[in-house]
């Protein structure tokens, strides 16, 4: 149909999904944000693929320029800890309600050079 | 492409042993974004290189240095003393040029490497680089499509896929399927270019989604979205083949949801030319009046988007010979002439929700009415065809378990009733009705990385073409960096229109002869082909630009055909079902290149190989170049705000084409066996003085050639040798137009 219309919407999705912070928007799905270190596109697609390893995870979307990973997730199945972990597991370092979940240093030197993001 | 397969190699080699004498490195800004260009030098010496898109470089070690220089404009220049073999760089900006936007011009032909099918999105940019008046025209830039005159009478231009006419590409406009039926000769003239936002270019099995027909590609035209639209557009258009055209759009935004736009396009050709002496018009006289008002409702809360369009259009052809009045020499052999008149009327609509709380779930529902009226003569043929349509469309999207995998799923119907007549020595009436419902489903996974496949499939009940399933398959991977194969498979099926298709051979003596046995399809059979492609591209940097090559290879594999049969005789064209095989291979290679800044290259060779099981013969396709090169330069010079200038220029070379037999002619009235080759260039400047308003100047056919002797029997069009169909190279010579846009934002 239409994909176009359909991403536009998606976009404006996103821009309200901006407004709200972890707000759940259904009975079963909640939305997150969580704060996910990171440079480049391979980091993206690294940081994307881990939280997808996540049982209960239906959608997410790293922005490197707020390095923020947005997802979205079942909330029967998943919590963003989960994904915090899944996603530290890889050599990034996370960040939720203020809760940090930081990548091993062996995992963050594996890391690709032009991902080697600076820690705090 | 030598740079990449030496950086692969060398990858290699560097897992295997780690490189000592080599340092590689990564420069990133201050916002953690790789530098693309940044220069890496040691210090005092010439010994350096530049950074690649990720940011990446690799150096040799030096022995008389070890201070790194690293320099990009507009940041800090850091001097490293290097004692590791990999070192991360980042600069900072220098705060001088802080208030610098630094922006990458979006091409207007966008070939990315993400979608799964083969898909090329032309903006309305591109179309704004030729003549283009309408849809039929807007491809000349477009090297995946061949642009074609199909008659000296009705100067209408063909457009091919493939190597394959566009009765086997599927056409639609937003995604509901227009030229089609009743309007497949004439109806890419009746979408004018500038309601055009942009258009879609798929190579090869198209998606299920809008249907069983498409063979050897789709072609998508998204409308201008009144939300996103400016309130006031103006554009007239003038040429030295007397053609004039203007293009009016209001835009009127009643609320933050609602908005409409009128769209309002006329065009005359008012030039009686004969350039070529042969008595005939070389190009027809006639008008077009095409009206088109669309709303837009788009509430973002709930999650809806909507549109409602209507349309009528008029379209008057006049062609024929020179001193041929339509009130005194219709029906009679004074004068041989021709009228195609046309009325059009469309109404549609499609409503989209998007499930506020899964946004990536959605439904949607379009619903088309379309009436299409032709009534026209070509000497003494008369063909009148009427059709009505019904077209609906409900589309499901959602994923299976998370956005890596999503489906679309759905129904669709469509229901024609088609009036059509046609006199030759008598009248034979081809009325009939057509139905079809079919239900699709299909399958995206994305990897999200290098790796996506798109499975479809299709179950149909039609009246004419019985119950048939229909496969496709499109898969992407990405074997290294910055490259891409992608493949595709399915099959088509449609009913050939055989006399709506091939309306350019009215403009002969030709007897026209259906070879009936007992198909469903004027007594043919449907039409079913298999369609196998293969295509691989690769970006890379030359010299330091930014370039890509590639190449596309794609079959069409006929297992049932209505072949439209010129080569029997000269005095008729049979239609009969295939017997023995049809194929079709084309071959395309391309190659683009950004020369410098704002100025873009790209290039492309074409082979066709098309063969068909005539009566007499297996024979190439008629009138269809084996090779061509496609050449296309675009120049844009720096905007200082006062404006800027774009030039753009395209130049075509087809080799020599079979031409229908002819052999049994006199011989004055004969053909060679094959056309000569020949060139054609295109150009046109404009000069933008502002966002609002700019003025064009362009040439089309600028090596003046002309097809030596377009019409055989011309001097006795009631004679049995007429023949106005057989056209391989343009009629009209050198033809200048000058335009302009006015905006008011």
């Amino acid at each position: 149909m239409k994909k176009i219309l359909l991403l536009a919407l998606l976009t404006f999705f996103g821009l309200q999904a901006h407004a709200q912070d972890a707000k759940s928007v259904s009975k079963t799905h909640g939305k997150y944000d969580i704060e996910v270190k990171g440079n480049c596109n391979m980091c993206k697609k690294r940081i994307e693929k881990a939280a997808y390893s996540v049982n209960g995870v239906r959608s997410a979307e790293w922005h490197a320029d707020d390095q923020t990973l947005h997802v979205m997730l079942n909330d029967k199945k998943a919590t963003p800890l989960q994904v915090q972990q899944a996603v530290a597991a890889q050599g990034h370092d996370t960040k939720f309600n203020n809760k940090d979940v930081k990548a091993t240093p062996t995992d963050y030197e594996n890391l690709h050079g032009c991902c080697l993001y600076e820690r705090e | 492409m030598m740079r990449n397969y030496l950086f692969l190699i060398f990858f290699v080699a560097a897992q295997m042993a780690v490189a000592q004498n080599i340092l590689r490195g990564v420069v990133i800004d201050q916002d953690n974004q790789p530098v693309y260009g940044a220069s890496v030098v040691w210090e005092n010496t010439s010994e350096g290189t530049n950074t690649d898109e990720s940011g990446n470089f690799e150096l040799p070690l030096n022995s008389s240095s070890n201070q790194l220089v690293v320099s990009f404009v507009g940041y800090k220049t850091e001097v490293l003393p290097i004692s590791t073999t990999f070192i991360r760089v980042k600069l900072y900006t220098d705060g001088a040029l802080e208030e610098i936007i630094v922006s990458a011009a979006r091409r207007s032909m966008i070939k990315s490497q993400r979608p799964t099918a083969n898909t090329v999105v032309m903006s309305s940019a591109e179309l704004l680089k030729a003549a283009c008046c309408n849809l039929s025209e807007s491809f000349e830039t477009n090297p995946s499509i061949d642009v074609n005159f199909s008659d000296a009478v009705s100067g209408s231009k063909q457009i091919k896929m493939l190597g394959l006419t566009s009765p086997y590409i599927l056409i639609a406009e937003e995604n509901i399927p227009s030229v089609r039926g009743a309007s497949q000769a004439y109806g890419l003239s009746f979408t004018p270019g500038t309601w055009v936002e942009s258009i879609q270019v798929t190579k090869g099995a198209g998606s299920v989604i809008n249907g069983f027909e498409s063979i050897s590609g789709q072609i998508n035209t998204e409308l201008i979205k009144p939300m996103d639209d400016i309130p006031y557009y103006l554009n007239v258009y003038g040429s030295s083949d007397s053609r004039f055209e203007l293009n009016s759009h209001i835009n009127e935004k009643l609320s933050d949801k609602l908005a409409t736009t009128f769209f309002i396009h006329g065009n005359m050709r008012l030039g009686r030319h004969d350039n070529n002496h042969d008595g005939f018009l070389d190009s027809p006289i006639g008008s077009q009046i095409n009206v088109l008002n669309r709303w837009q409702y788009q509430n973002v809360e709930k999650g809806i988007v909507s549109f409602f369009n209507v349309r009528y259009m008029d379209d008057k052809k006049q062609g024929g010979q020179m001193d041929f009045n339509p009130r005194t020499d219709k029906g009679t052999t004074n004068y041989w002439g021709s009228e195609i008149n046309t009325q059009k009327v469309d109404v549609s609509g499609k409503v989209g929700y998007v499930f506020p709380d899964l946004p990536f779930q959605s439904i949607g529902l379009q619903v088309a009415y379309n009436y299409h009226n032709q009534n026209s003569y070509f000497g003494l043929n008369k063909y009148d065809i009427k059709q009505n349509s019904v077209y609906g469309n409900l589309i499901f999207n959602s994923i299976i378990n998370n956005t890596l995998n999503k489906f679309s799923t759905g129904i669709n119907f469509s229901y024609d009733n088609y009036n059509e007549f046609l006199y030759q020595n008598q009248v034979t009436d081809w009325s009939r009705r057509d139905n079809s419902v079919g239900a699709f489903f299909e399958y995206t996974y994305d990897n999200l990385d290098n790796f996506s496949v798109i499975l479809g499939g299709r179950l149909d009940v039609s009246n004419r073409l019985g119950v048939f399933a229909t496969p496709r398959i499109h898969a992407r991977y990405v074997p290294w960096e910055d490259a891409v194969i992608r493949g595709s498979f399915g099959r088509g099926k449609r009913a050939a229109n055989i006399f709506a298709e091939n309306q350019n051979l009215f403009a002969s003596s030709r007897q026209f002869i259906v070879a009936q046995d007992g198909g469903k399809v004027y007594g043919l059979s449907p039409e079913i082909a298999w369609n196998y492609g293969l295509s691989f591209n690769q970006k890379f940097t030359l010299f330091g630009k930014r370039a890509d090559a590639g190449f596309d290879f794609y079959r069409t594999d006929f297992t049932k055909q209505a072949v439209v049969d010129v080569d029997f005789s000269p005095q008729q064209v049979v239609f009969h079902n295939l017997n023995g095989s049809s194929y079709a291979n084309s071959l395309q290679v391309d190659f683009n290149i950004e020369l410098i800044k704002h100025l873009n290259l790209r290039t492309a060779y074409k082979y066709y190989d098309i063969k068909t099981q005539y009566y007499s013969g297996k024979l190439e396709r008629p009138l269809q170049a084996k090779n061509r090169v496609f050449v296309n330069l675009e120049y844009q010079t720096h905007d200082h705000g006062n404006g800027h200038w774009r030039f753009d220029a395209t130049y075509n070379w087809l080799d020599k084409q079979r031409l229908p037999h002819t052999a049994s002619n006199p011989v004055n009235e004969r053909f060679p066996a094959y056309s000569n080759p020949f060139s054609s260039v295109n150009a046109q400047v404009t000069k933008v003085f502002s966002d609002s308003f700019e003025i064009y100047v362009g040439g089309e056919n600028m090596t003046n050639y002309k097809q030596p002797r377009p019409i055989l029997g011309n001097t006795d069009p009631f004679g049995q040798y007429f023949d106005a169909s057989m056209i391989y190279g343009p009629l009209f010579g050198q033809m200048y137009y000058a335009g302009l846009r006015y905006k008011f934002l």
